[in-house]
């Protein structure tokens, strides 16, 4: 009986080490501009060459202004490393979404959105949050730049297998309670380092029941919990999605695919060596309150005391957090109050996150207290979807920003950012100290839970909205 | 990849669990293209009291005081001692740059983030994980011995405290051996070129839709 996971990594061994190390081959390698330079620069140096172009996909993100494009890029720093992906693109013969084309955008949602993601397959990126495509029964891990140019020369890796978590979520959500709310949930049950050494499959009727939009928010977060990979088990949804999409397999090999991609799911009795039970009826809506997603409570919670903590190293951390929010203890969610709105990320940017984050903000208007409100769709084709359902017009007219597509203020390398002190309810999956900008303080929530924030000017619980 | 030597060396306490590598280095100087320089960035928004960017010249920023690498007594560290989950987040190797650009050959810590302890090893700084009561053990004698110098003989798989108290620690084996050699891990995938090529004409086959 085997994993889902197992059946993955046999079916891409090219070679065992001595000890437990692996050479594993790689199917699918998404490349941005941030991560790859150095990686490009040594393959030149050592003169060698791509293993397998058809293998590459890449895109300019991180960098990318969400506003005036058609002007260039005006910081020449950022200027330059996205010049230099594209130089080197162009030389090596790699298949590259161009600022100014419509497929671009952020690099997790193109893959999928593309088909270039398939189930059944090794994607490796580098960029952390490339657990997202474990959402289609991927083995999907972030790699560092090092390994971007030992899979550009070899198309293999050299890791060892992980251990094996199963999180079944069973029961159904409740209205308004989204996959970044289970996300959440998971990470302030386990912490930020539980999921460390393993590699964690979803599943349960909680999971079953989500659309491949929320599947990607919650493998995208699995990093978050410690763990480098997630992954879902194939099913219809997954089929579904898939079907049509420019890189996936057409007529008969498209016959064949599905019969493969129907046996990438655990056999009954399979092994994990742990195994986490969420109840998804309890779970509510979730707010991050410090620089860590484990610091996490529900929308009806307060910020937690660290008086109340005896551990001294959790306690310094959580004074810490405190400060740099600057909350007071025992602050109750709902009080407090958001200077920017940011709807967006590799998390939540999808349609279904825009539709969700819509459907609240129509026919009302931002609170007065909020300076920015924004929404960066993940795609140019999730913007031209949007725009074509009207979803711009709900936002526009609701005082929202409508932006094209990129990070943006997920990691603020661009001119999206948050000033000093500013507090901004964001969509995005890290809370870091400065993530959104140098002394900035973010807030991690779903989208819906989001566009409520922006419309009471504070968190407000957003299944008492609808 | 630089051959790792054993050093002895002077060991820096950062007594926080779960530094980020947002926080180790920033994401304004992600924009570099180039691999070397971080050193002077590394722990930046915690270093200095003014906001850094690429390129400001960093005799001329305001360190701060407070944060424990600007104190005298840890000037030339060679090892880092940090808390549980050192490295988690984003998976840039710039912190592992950064690190290794600074001075550090080591960091030891209970626990590390994933892909953080891979990328150090892929440029051979060395990550130790040593259990939570030593490494406690260990920032209480850093803090009230100035000038405490770590000994780390990777061959033995020893870190030797300078009251002579030696611990042992694991290591993979593949990782210690590149190390060891300062081996080109390409170098060494490549020698199984056909093995690859074989790998690749059976998927071929099986699943050609992974090759369009
Ligand atoms: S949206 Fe944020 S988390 Fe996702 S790839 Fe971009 S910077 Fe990373």
């Amino acid at each position: 009986m085997q994993t889902l996971y197992d059946k993955l990594w046999k079916s891409h061994v090219v070679q065992e080490w001595p000890g437990d190390t692996t050479l594993l081959y790689i199917d699918r390698h998404l490349v941005h501009e941030v991560t790859s330079p150095q990686a490009f620069e040594g393959l030149r140096i050592a003169g060698r060459r791509p293993w397998r172009l058809d293998s590459v996909l890449a895109v300019a993100d991180h960098n990318v202004p969400t506003t005036g494009r058609t002007n260039g890029i005006s910081d020449p720093i950022s200027r330059l490393q996205v010049e230099t992906l594209d130089r080197n693109c162009e030389e090596l013969g790699i298949t590259e979404f161009k600022m100014n084309d419509l497929r671009q955008g952020i690099v997790h949602v193109i893959g999928p959105e593309q088909g270039a993601t398939l189930p059944g397959m090794t994607v490796v990126c580098g960029d952390s949050h490339t657990s997202t495509h474990g959402a289609f029964a991927c083995l999907a891990f972030g790699i560092g730049t090092s390994e971007v140019e030992h899979v550009l020369a070899t198309q293999c890796l050299s890791i060892k297998k992980a251990k094996e978590m199963q999180i079944l979520v069973d029961g159904t959500l409740g209205h308004g309670v989204t996959a970044k709310d289970i996300a959440l949930a998971i990470i302030g049950k386990i912490g930020t380092a539980g999921g460390a050494g393993y590699v964690i499959e979803f599943s349960g009727s909680a999971i079953r029941a989500l659309s491949m939009e929320g599947r990607m928010t919650l493998c995208n977060m699995t990093i978050e919990a410690g763990a480098r990979a997630g992954m879902i088990a194939v099913d219809d949804i997954t089929i579904e999605y898939i079907s049509g999409r420019p890189f996936a397999p057409k007529g008969d090999s498209w016959e064949k695919a599905i019969a493969y991609w129907h046996t990438l799911r655990s056999d009954d009795g399979a092994k994990f060596n742990q195994v986490v039970k969420l109840d998804a009826a309890r779970i509510k809506p979730q707010v991050t309150w410090g620089t860590s997603p484990e610091m996490v409570t529900t929308v009806d919670g307060r910020v937690p005391d660290p008086l109340q903590i005896t551990d001294s190293v959790r306690r310094n951390d959580m004074e810490r957090a405190l400060k740099y929010m600057g909350l007071a203890p025992n602050t109750l969610i709902s009080e407090i109050y958001l200077d920017k709105i940011f709807i967006g990320s590799c998390t939540n940017s999808r349609i279904e996150d825009l539709r969700a984050a819509a459907e609240i903000v129509k026919d009302r208007y931002i609170a007065t207290n909020i300076k920015l409100a924004m929404v960066v769709p993940g795609s140019g084709l999730v913007k031209l979807q949007a725009e074509e359902e009207g979803l711009d017009k709900i936002f526009r007219n609701a005082g929202f920003e409508w932006r094209e597509p990129g990070c943006s203020m997920c990691i603020a390398m661009n001119d999206d950012r948050l000033s000093r002190g500013e507090r901004c309810a964001s969509t995005s999956n890290r809370n870091f100290e400065g993530r959104q900008g140098p002394g900035g303080r973010t807030h991690l929530v779903s989208p819906a839970m989001a566009a409520a924030a922006a419309v009471a000017g504070h968190f407000v619980d957003v299944r008492k909205i609808y | 990849m630089k051959k790792f030597r054993n050093c002895k060396g002077l060991a820096a306490p950062l007594d926080r669990a779960n530094v980020d590598t947002d926080a180790i280095i920033p994401k304004q100087f992600l924009k570099s293209i180039n691999r070397s320089g971080f050193g002077q960035n590394l722990f930046d928004e915690w270093r200095y009291l003014d906001h850094g960017e690429l390129g400001m010249d960093a005799a001329k920023r305001k360190p701060n005081p407070d944060f424990v690498l600007n104190q005298a007594r840890y000037r030339g560290a060679q090892i880092l001692l940090a808390r549980a989950n050192f490295g988690c987040g984003s998976s840039r190797e710039h912190a592992a740059w950064a690190l290794q650009d600074y001075g550090f050959q080591v960091i030891i810590a209970p626990s590390f983030a994933d892909i953080f302890f891979n990328n150090s090893f892929k440029i051979g700084l060395l990550p130790i994980v040593l259990s939570e009561s030593t490494v406690d053990r260990m920032f209480r004698e850093v803090n009230v011995t100035e000038g405490y110098y770590l000994t780390v003989n990777l061959k033995d798989q020893t870190v030797t405290a300078p009251s002579g108290k030696s611990c042992v620690f694991e290591i993979d084996p593949f990782c210690k051996y590149n190390l060891l050699n300062g081996l080109d891990e390409i170098g060494l995938t490549l020698q199984h070129a056909e093995k690859i090529k074989a790998f690749e004409d059976k998927q071929r086959l099986e699943q050609p839709w992974l090759f369009t």
